[in-house]
């Protein structure tokens, strides 16, 4: 799976982001060795647009995200955002840009301060960049507590610890709208929590965008909740792209194997599907510290060549609008063999 | 268990993973001091009342008072509670007196030690990297060296020529001791940075444009502080200790100057230990329960400050 | 493959009837807060061989029940209550002791995170040969042995040399392998899984509940399957009970369930999930509020705070679980998904919201709650 290639980008002057040939490697200690977390990935994003980054554990998504912010910066690559490339911007410039893209984070509890109180919390940006007086200061803070459907008057004077999982995770997104962003970069945002509390942060997502008009980046190993909140996906796999594509496409009929297995796996409430039924991969993620040649999903792919092996594909258009970078895709409607289950795992699998 | 799970959970009741006691994860709105910190905190109240006050309280002598008519004379005799040294100065008078001078140095020594030693933390365990390499080398050379040999060649270092010396005993000691608890002290500071300056909160503060200096005293301080506290607090009861320790050696405060408890336990441990034994016990006593009172003082501060993230 | 039991430990238990029992289990726990009702009043049972999904979110005490059946709770600030019983025998009182003699032959469990189950300082086969040799009294070689045909059942490539790694040599989906093959060393005759993917990636959990369906229908164990993820047991479980604040509220085989659940619980969690087969930028039916605090539980029925059918009878009384319709098919609900009385309630209150507006969907904490 490889993934170089740009051709899924829109014209640059179509994109409120684009970035471009992202490397991010994490030397180890003074091994020599050096964890390939990101290898050449480009993505763009329209303005209000919702980009669905997708993938499993380690396939880089998370630090895909990081990187647009520069926190921190790749290790080569660009990230243009609104005419000037970020990774050239330094000190006070770049803090600045930095104000217009926000993140929201997983774990609700650790993007808190514990020591802070919420108003605190929520105010800082605008304490950091003096915007308006402490008058306006509360009233914005009040304003973005009330939209995030949390009652200011309780909230502000409260700590984190104070308030559930879900809530705080309302509190973390009041913190992102209020220094007026145009790009929020939500990393597994409700992967924490609970199912019914994920469809409230979902939805609440889905009404700032409206309300704000923001643009978003929605990081998440969760397909189904990718492809609801999502007008483009991008499936990565160990630090590359495999799939680009409108997310009602890529589940109709997806093109990579990885997709098709990916979404082979993910539990249906429906207890007539068998899940034995369903194709599986086997194996586990390779390491990133020594990522297979060629495709580097070959060693789990059950249609894998020799030349898998050898040569990486590009990415290339294969419908109107779905990118795919694989020597051998799917045609529509074709599936994976019911593959290896539960009995037998792939020797590359450690 | 999803996370909002250990939310709701840890908010209801104690987490019960495992045979986690609940009675740990307990939600306790404040917990109770207890005798042990009680006694502490009087303790503590008392010594520092003393230090503060000195031969102002009434019944304490001024250390110049000499009683010669009652020299070397037995505790509860002439008027004399703790009894008299041989030169007639009354014993519990010291006491007061030296308090004093004993807690001057250990407080003093142990503030700049988290001056130096905790900044210096902060800044390795938030940046990390080369700055983090260099600054815990250079704790590590200064713990390699035994803590009194290394404070014995600070004070005889600072002190220089007697002669010519413009500094006092008391700041020389403050400043050897200072620099003698600054590893300890920047090494506990490092390494609760270390890990509160990789939670998602400072990477948020990064995004909202935040400088390093901000978010250092803003987002990690803060929660480093509790634990630089507490062992602070261990670290007063250790330096009193050391200042004994040095006075030992000679290169205390000198006591014909102001006494301390340091040089009393010395002073009297080397000339009256057989025949008046109490002149030495007295500030001994003191020094274990004033330590003791740090101690647990300490254990109450981590208790109360520990935030708990997820309960109550 | 499971290695040979000493006969007369096991000779006295009877072959017929369920294999677990568990009647108006309580496990509450006391604290500063005062009396969390962590469990409150669980029954059900389950037969040899068969699966039981236990579904809820945090909080529901999905977990704090497996762990009150295998005793794995400390006995200080827990209060517990009701009747468990494990082949006829009462084990409900019984001290961490005497349940030692269960753990591992009759009953074991598979954690969440295998990382913390497993210990980091011992190699994976002295983990597995440890509880073969206290349990069953075999030889050295033979518990070797066994432990390595157990890793090969678990699906381990290389089980000679795994053997002699650390958990923290293997990844996620094979730690979480090795917990399985422990607890499959002495041939239990049931098997607990307290969210045994939820720390994996989707293609490895799809690996590793494929691998506990497969051991547990050749070894013919009971599973207790407890997972917050309806997808999970949809396909694998034969009953599912749906938990809500220490309570069944719903259980059912697991087709009856999907096809016609009937407790609005249970309509909303399945709501709230985001389906594959839905075009993106649906939108999703939240459950609003949070669940109760288990200290201060309301009145009535727990779920009628946030129940879109809720009448002033569900804040009175508290439904029972009752069974109706479909065999084995039970739920505590006085106005039921899918019935005329429960489609009337309905109206009635979307007639009343139509009227008033709607507050704050997810609300400001409430001081009740934290």
């Amino acid at each position: 799976m490889a993934g170089s290639g740009t051709a899924h980008l829109r014209a640059p002057g179509d994109a409120l982001l684009r970035a471009e040939h992202l490397v991010v490697e994490f030397p180890i200690g003074r091994t020599g060795l050096k964890v390939n977390a990101v290898s050449d990935v480009s993505i763009d994003i329209r303005e209000g647009e919702t980009l669905g980054l997708v993938g499993e554990s380690g396939c880089g998504k998370s630090t895909t995200g990081k990187a647009i912010m520069q926190l921190p910066p790749p290790t080569s690559g660009s990230v243009v955002f609104d005419g000037s490339d970020l990774v050239k911007l330094h000190g006070e410039e770049l803090r600045r840009v930095r104000t217009r893209i926000q993140m929201i984070f997983q774990d609700p509890i650790s993007s808190l301060n514990p020591r802070r109180k919420v108003e605190d919390i929520i105010a800082e940006g605008m304490r950091i960049w003096k915007i308006g007086d402490e008058k306006s200061q509360q009233a914005k803070v009040d304003e973005v507590l009330d939209a995030c459907g949390l009652d200011p008057a309780v909230a502000r004077g409260r700590r984190p610890h104070q308030f559930s999982g879900g809530q705080c995770q309302r509190i973390s997104i009041a913190r992102a709208l209020v220094t007026e962003p145009k790009l929020i970069i939500c990393d597994e945002p409700v992967s924490a929590l609970d199912v019914s509390v994920q469809a409230q942060i979902l939805n609440l997502l889905e009404d700032m965008k409206a309300r704000y008009g923001l643009t978003l980046v929605f990081i998440a190993h969760d397909l189904a909740v990718v492809k609801n909140v999502s007008d483009r996906v991008v499936v990565m796999y160990l630090g590359k792209v495999c799939e680009v594509g409108p997310p009602d496409q890529i589940y109709e009929r997806p093109a990579h194997p990885y997709t098709s297995a990916l979404l082979a796996a993910i539990p249906v409430a429906d207890p007539s599907i068998k899940p034995s039924d369903r194709p599986a991969l086997g194996g586990e993620i390779p390491s990133p510290v020594a990522p297979p040649s060629g495709c580097r999903f070959r060693t789990r792919c059950p249609r894998a060549q020799d030349v898998c092996a050898q040569q990486e594909p590009e990415i290339q258009e294969i419908a109107a609008g779905q990118y795919v970078a694989c020597h051998f895709p799917l045609a529509p409607g074709e599936t994976l063999p019911i593959g290896p289950r539960a009995s037998s795992v792939s020797a590359s699998s450690d | 268990m999803t996370l909002e799970g250990g939310v709701a959970l840890s908010a209801t009741f104690p987490d019960p993973s495992g045979a986690a006691a609940p009675a740990g994860l307990e939600v306790s709105p404040r917990k109770k001091l207890g005798f042990g910190g009680w006694f502490a905190l009087v303790w503590l109240a008392l010594v520092i009342l003393c230090a503060v006050l000195g031969s102002i309280l009434p019944g304490v002598s001024s250390f110049n008072t000499t009683f010669l008519d009652a020299a070397s004379s037995k505790p509860l005799t002439h008027g004399h509670i703790l009894g008299v040294d041989d030169n007639g100065h009354d014993t519990l008078s010291m006491l007061v007196v030296g308090a004093r001078a004993s807690l001057e140095v250990a407080f003093g020594a142990v503030a700049a030690g988290i001056l130096l030693g905790g900044s210096l933390g902060l800044i390795a365990g938030y940046y990390k990297g080369v700055v983090d390499l260099l600054i815990s080398t250079v704790f590590d050379v200064m713990l390699a060296v035994p803590a009194l040999i290394l404070a014995l060649a600070l004070v005889s270092f600072l002190r220089g020529d007697p002669q010519k010396t413009h500094w006092p005993a008391e700041v020389v000691l403050i400043i050897a001791l200072g620099i003698v608890s600054t590893p300890v002290l920047g090494r506990i500071t490092r390494a609760s940075a270390l890990t509160w300056s990789q939670r998602e909160f400072v990477m948020a503060a990064r995004a909202q444009g935040a400088k390093n200096f901000r978010i250092m005293w803003r987002e990690v301080l803060p929660n480093v502080l509790p634990a630089l506290f507490s062992i602070a607090l261990l670290s007063v009861g250790i330096v009193i200790v050391a200042e004994g320790g040095l006075s030992l050696l000679g290169v205390g405060i000198p006591f014909d100057q102001k006494p301390s408890w340091g040089n009393m336990i010395a002073l009297f441990g080397q000339s009256n230990l057989r025949d008046a034994p109490y002149l030495v016990f007295a500030p001994i006593i003191c020094l274990f329960l004033t330590v003791l009172s740090l101690n647990l003082l300490g254990d109450v501060v981590r208790a109360r400050f520990d935030v708990r993230e997820s309960s109550v | 493959m499971s290695p040979r039991r000493k006969g007369e430990r096991f000779s006295d238990a009877p072959l017929e009837g369920p294999l677990l029992e568990v009647h108006d289990v309580i496990t509450h726990f006391k604290t500063a807060r005062g009396l969390v009702r962590a469990v409150d009043g669980v029954s059900f049972s389950l037969e040899r061989g068969k699966t039981l999904g236990i579904v809820g979110e945090s909080g529901s005490g999905k977990s704090v029940l497996s762990k009150s059946i295998m005793g794995l709770l400390p006995k200080r600030n827990v209060v517990r209550g009701g009747s468990i019983k494990f082949e006829g025998r009462e084990i409900g009182s019984a001290t961490q002791k005497e349940m030692q003699h269960y753990w591992g032959t009759e009953m074991s469990m598979v954690f969440q995170d295998p990382m913390t189950a497993l210990n980091p300082v011992m190699r994976v086969g002295k983990q597995i040969t440890e509880s073969l040799r206290y349990h069953l009294d075999v030889s050295r070689q033979y518990a070797q042995d066994t432990a390595l045909t157990l890793l090969e059942s678990v699906g381990i490539p290389e089980p000679q040399r795994r053997l002699r790694e650390y958990s923290f040599q293997l990844s996620g989906g094979m730690r979480q392998r090795v917990m399985l093959a422990i607890a499959l060393a002495c041939g239990p005759k049931m098997l607990f899984a307290d969210e045994p993917t939820t720390a994996l990636d989707v293609t490895v959990q799809a690996q590793i509940l494929d691998l506990l369906q497969a051991q547990q229908r050749d070894r013919f164990m009971a599973m207790i399957l407890v997972t917050h993820d309806l997808g999970v047991v949809a396909g694998r479980a034969d009953d599912i009970a749906v938990m809500y604040a220490g309570r069944i509220v719903e259980k059912a085989p697991a087709r009856a369930l999907f096809t016609q659940m009937r407790h609005p619980y249970t309509e909303a969690l399945m709501k709230s999930i985001p389906k594959l087969a839905l075009p993106s930028h649906t939108r999703l039916e939240s459950i609003a509020g949070r669940p109760p605090d288990l200290v201060n539980p309301p009145r009535g029925c727990s779920f009628a705070p946030r129940c879109p059918y809720a009448q002033q009878r569900c804040r009175d009384e508290e439904p029972k679980l009752e069974p109706v319709g479909t065999e084995g098919h039970e739920f505590a609900c006085f106005y039921p998904v899918g019935t005329p009385e429960g489609a009337d309630a309905l109206a009635t209150n979307q007639a009343a919201t139509n009227q008033a507006p709607t507050n704050h969907a997810a609300g400001a904490p409430t001081s009740g709650t934290i």
